[in-house]
């Protein structure tokens, strides 16, 4: 076994290790060698979601694991609050894309990495941009745009005849999330592991104070900032919308919250308690941030590569009290609507297009609205941009049947928004449209061909 | 320059302005700058720790590039400390940045009064001989000491220190400080003085529940002859009654009080953990006392005496559904009682440390403050010196650990991690660093563990053959994930120990690369 190209001093002398030597306790698919090491170079493709606190570490973490070919998806721009633990940035890039700073840093540090970054919101991006990676890291703060990635990686997921996921079709991918000294790293495999809609519990929604407490009986300094944010302020710049990033604004709002609270008795308004209120600040330091980053590129290696078993599936981290480290196996959801074989919907024939769109937005449990169809990567009709609209606008007059090809039922994807918490979100929806009547009915490939 | 305020202001939200003065003092000094210490001190700079000093005596190699992020290309050659230094040194210029091109294991043995010099020190990567010897060198001079090390898919995080206490713990769950089932009289009068039952709706949903429980209370002890409920079935009975004094079904107080009733249920007085800490025989101050010590046997005298066997009162309340008028009195009702139980434990300190012979100012108001606020939550960390614990292990623990599901691979990578040591003593080199002699190193570090099992007093004891082939398997290797997990919690705790905020780790951490089931074991 020992090839004598091992012995010579290299760069990947620990990591060598590990890929190069059979192991005992290794996932089946573990093929130790040199050419397992130089594969995961050469073809393993993995997008890292967020060049923040996580995204730093992440791409760090995956250029010193093998790994040569990352992407990096960010839409914001570095900010002086980043800058006490997203180790890539100075200073002097306050005001730039996260995403290229970021990819350029980890470049210049590791040889042989190549990071092609995003600037963009993930949404701008075609769904067959992430079908494109082995898999998916998501280093991100905020539960819509989980929710936004974990939708479109099951949509690639199909299942078999027997309801069974088709491994082809499985998009790995590994979530982390921290807030403080408490943090998570996850794996989700579509298809047998919960995914992050099957656990959404896990994440419960934001409190908001009752509008008639801070209106009539403001209790505590949090009540004065609120009022002054989302009550005052409307009141007072009549059509001008709050911007939580302009100074100006939030000093106005801290100025009326402070005579609020003293109007009423209270005490401990300050200009920070206001900025962390209004813009709902998660604490977040270096540590935590670099101890869940460094869970999810492990695992992220080791579902490459097989070369040891991998995390089943979700572990906790809380340093706050002690240290405490905990692995749960969650269970999948069988009737989660992202991650399962899709929800059934079936037509008749003639139902045409624009038929089909309005049903989906009366449709019990899904109540989609404002939906734009998509067809094995083929655009039936796009709410937007404005061009594509134009262009699938013909077709809404057509028959769906005709549409996806008289085939007697097919797997359809849907993006439009819902209603959640009361709050419109966006979302992603695979549906598996049956036509009554057609020839083919008791076929029971759902998935169809190619 | 960017206002340090704007720099810190996502960490100053969690340890505050005091936390990062600590940390704006502290001096860390790292042993070995591989990918374990250079992602430790690489948190701490980013924090704004007030100095570093890197000591590593060796130079970059080609395979230190694949590994560690403080390195490049043109570092090749030269010395590992002044390159790792000189990239830490870019995260933040507001920290003083040192190196010093020495081996550790070179520097403990002829200067251990170098060390002295450091609020804490960072040892990673070290053999267990240097480790037994810094320990004793750091708990001699007072200095904190932190061991972490990376080794293939394990590695540990164990912090040694005599004593850590902490009086700012931030405990994510508590229990508040309501005193529902004892009430002081000047809240007992406030409760009095609302008659419920004189109220219009409006008024009544507004009663903010602390007043409801402790008239509920109050009431009910009058009718059970001076008892509250205890029982499955009283506890019951209270809440219906709680919910027989509701107007209409929307009254978000009296639900409040029915979910909080369990609080006018709980214990009178102190808790174990708090009791323990009061009996400690560091209570028995002398002129080498900590001020922490001195205000617990202030605590000590107040509990007994004006306390009527409760700590301080904290003096919060939390938000509940109330008319402001009510909620502000409550609040400041609290607050005062507060104050006042703040004046007695802090003319007790005074008459302590007159008594002991120290400056009456030498604890500052804050600092008495904060300890009456966070009487009920202090900690108190004792650490086994590495000695004592390799020498005499709890083999009670040990054997539990071994034989436990969920810890047997924690627990056999203990073992092995100090088996690779000894076996490095014996034979020169790590397990399975160097290829061609991989059967041999199994067998070889099968014995080595056998025989460590042995003089540990677990005769019989075994380690799978799988764990033993893993362990050579990684051959010492140093990988960057793991590195950045282990350098992280090594951080997270050095954080907690200089802010002297939350609670550090007890034990061992041992990691586990495998399925990540990394446990803490307290031997």
């Amino acid at each position: 076994m020992a090839d004598s190209t091992t012995n010579q001093p290299s760069r990947t002398r620990d990591l060598d290790k590990l890929l190069l030597r059979p192991g005992n306790l290794v996932a089946p698919i573990f093929d130790p060698g040199a050419q397992l090491r130089d594969d995961i170079g050469e073809y393993a493709r993995i997008l890292v979601v967020g060049a923040g606190g996580l995204g730093c570490e992440l791409l760090k973490d995956l250029a010193l694991s093998g790994f040569k070919n990352l992407e990096v998806i960010d839409m914001d721009r570095i900010e002086v609050t980043n800058l006490n633990r997203q180790f890539l940035f100075r200073l002097e890039d306050v005001g730039k894309p996260k995403a290229e700073v970021a990819a350029k840093r980890v470049m210049e540090r590791v040889s042989g990495v190549n990071i092609v970054p995003h600037f963009c919101r993930i949404e701008d991006k075609e769904i067959e941009f992430y079908n494109d990676f082995s898999i998916i890291v998501l280093g991100l703060d905020s539960i819509e745009a989980r929710s936004y990635i974990n939708a479109v990686a099951c949509s690639f997921l199909e299942y078999d005849s027997n309801d069974n996921p088709i491994e082809e079709t499985v998009k790995p991918m590994v979530d982390g999330g921290t807030e403080g000294f408490k943090g998570h790293a996850r794996i989700i495999m579509p298809g047998s592991t919960p995914c992050f809609e099957c656990t959404i519990w896990l994440f419960p929604p934001q409190v908001k104070f009752p509008l008639c407490t801070l209106a009539e009986t403001p209790r505590t300094p949090a009540h004065c900032i609120e009022y002054a944010h989302l009550i005052k302020w409307d009141e007072v710049h009549s059509g001008k919308s709050f911007d939580p990033d302009e100074p100006e604004h939030m000093k106005w709002v801290y100025t009326e919250a402070v005579k609020r609270a003293e109007l009423f008795g209270i005490q401990g308004v300050t200009y920070s308690l206001t900025q962390g209120v209004v813009k709902n600040i998660i604490p977040a330091i270096a540590s935590t941030n670099a101890i869940v980053s460094a869970a999810c590129a492990l695992e992220t290696l080791k579902l490459v590569s097989g070369c040891s078993k991998t995390l089943s599936n979700y572990l906790t981290y809380n340093g706050v009290e002690g240290l405490h480290v905990k692995v749960t196996e969650f269970v999948r959801d069988k009737d989660c609507l992202v991650c399962g074989p899709g929800v059934l919907v079936e037509l008749d024939t003639t139902v045409t297009l624009q038929k089909f769109i309005d049903i989906l937005e009366e449709h019990p449990t899904l109540l989609l609205s404002k939906a734009s169809v998509t067809h094995r990567g083929k655009n039936l009709y796009m709410q937007a941009p404005p061009v594509l609209e134009e262009m699938t606008r013909s077709n809404l007059k057509l028959p769906l049947f005709e549409l996806m090809g008289k085939v007697s039922k097919d797997v359809v994807h849907v993006t439009g928004s819902t209603t959640k918490n009361d709050q419109k979100t966006s979302c992603l929806r695979k549906l598996r449209i049956a036509f009554k009547g057609v020839d083919g009915m008791t076929d029971t490939d759902m998935a169809g061909g190619a | 320059m960017a206002e340090p305020k704007t720099k810190y202001d996502r960490q100053l939200r969690i340890w505050g302005e005091q936390g990062q003065a600590a940390l704006e003092k502290a001096s860390i000094c790292l042993l070995n700058c591989g990918p374990t210490g250079s992602e430790t001190l690489k948190n701490l700079v980013l924090g704004g720790v007030g100095s570093i000093t890197v000591i590593d005596g060796s130079k970059v190699e080609a395979g230190d590039l694949g590994n560690n992020f403080m390195l490049d290309e043109s570092c090749l050659g030269q010395s590992k400390a002044k390159c790792v230094c000189s990239f830490l040194q870019e995260l933040n210029d507001a920290v003083k940045a040192k190196f010093i091109e020495e081996y550790p294991g070179e520097l403990i043995e002829t200067n251990p009064s170098f060390f002295s010099q450091f609020t804490l020190v960072v040892a990673t990567q070290l053999v267990e001989s240097s480790m037994l010897k810094l320990d004793r060198i750091c708990r001699d001079a007072n200095v904190k000491l932190i061991f972490a090390r990376s080794y293939g898919l394990t590695g540990l995080v164990r912090i040694s220190v005599k004593e850590h206490t902490v009086v700012d713990s931030k405990p994510d769950h508590f229990l508040d400080d309501l005193r529902l089932n004892n009430p002081w009289p000047e809240l007992k009068q406030f409760a009095e003085s609302i008659d419920l039952k004189a109220l219009d709706p409006v008024a009544h949903k507004h009663i903010p529940y602390v007043v409801i429980l402790v008239k509920m209370a109050e009431e009910w002890a009058k009718a059970h002859g001076g008892s509250l409920p205890s029982t499955r079935d009283e506890k019951k009975a209270f809440k219906d009654l709680l919910k027989a004094g509701m107007l209409a079904f929307d009254e978000d107080n009296f639900k409040e009080a029915v979910e909080a009733s369990f609080k006018v249920f709980a214990p009178l007085g102190i808790s174990p953990d708090l009791q323990q800490i009061i009996n400690d025989s560091c209570t028995e101050v002398h002129s080498n006392s900590s001020n922490f010590w001195v205000l617990v046997a202030a605590l000590k005298e107040f509990v007994a005496n004006e306390g009527g066997g409760e700590a301080p009162l904290e003096g919060s309340i939390p938000d509940m559904t109330s008319s402001t008028e009510l909620y502000v009195n409550l609040q400041k009702i609290y607050q005062a009682k507060a104050e006042a139980d703040f004046l007695v434990i802090e003319q007790r300190a005074r008459n302590i440390l007159k008594g002991i012979g120290k400056d009456l100012d030498s604890i500052p108001k804050t600092m008495i403050k904060s300890f009456c606020k966070n009487a009920r939550k202090l900690k108190v960390c004792r650490y086994r010196s590495i000695e004592d614990e390799f020498n005499n292990p709890s083999l009670s623990e040990l054997q539990k650990y071994l034989t436990d599901e969920e810890c047997s691979i924690a627990m056999g990578f203990y073992i092995l991690l100090r088996a690779a040591d000894r076996f490095a003593a014996n034979y020169n080199s790590f397990p399975g660093q160097f290829e061609g002699a991989m059967d041999e190193d199994i067998s070889r570090l099968k014995t080595t563990a056998v025989g460590l099992l042995s003089d540990l007093g677990c005769n019989g004891s075994i380690l799978t053959e799988d764990l033993i082939n893993e362990m050579c398997r990684f051959g010492a290797s140093e990988l960057h994930a793991v590195a950045a997990f282990i350098g992280g919690i090594a951080s997270q705790e050095v954080i907690k120990l200089i802010t002297e905020q939350f609670v550090p780790m007890s034990g061992t951490f041992i990691f586990n690369g495998i399925d990540q089931k990394s446990q803490l074991l307290v031997l």
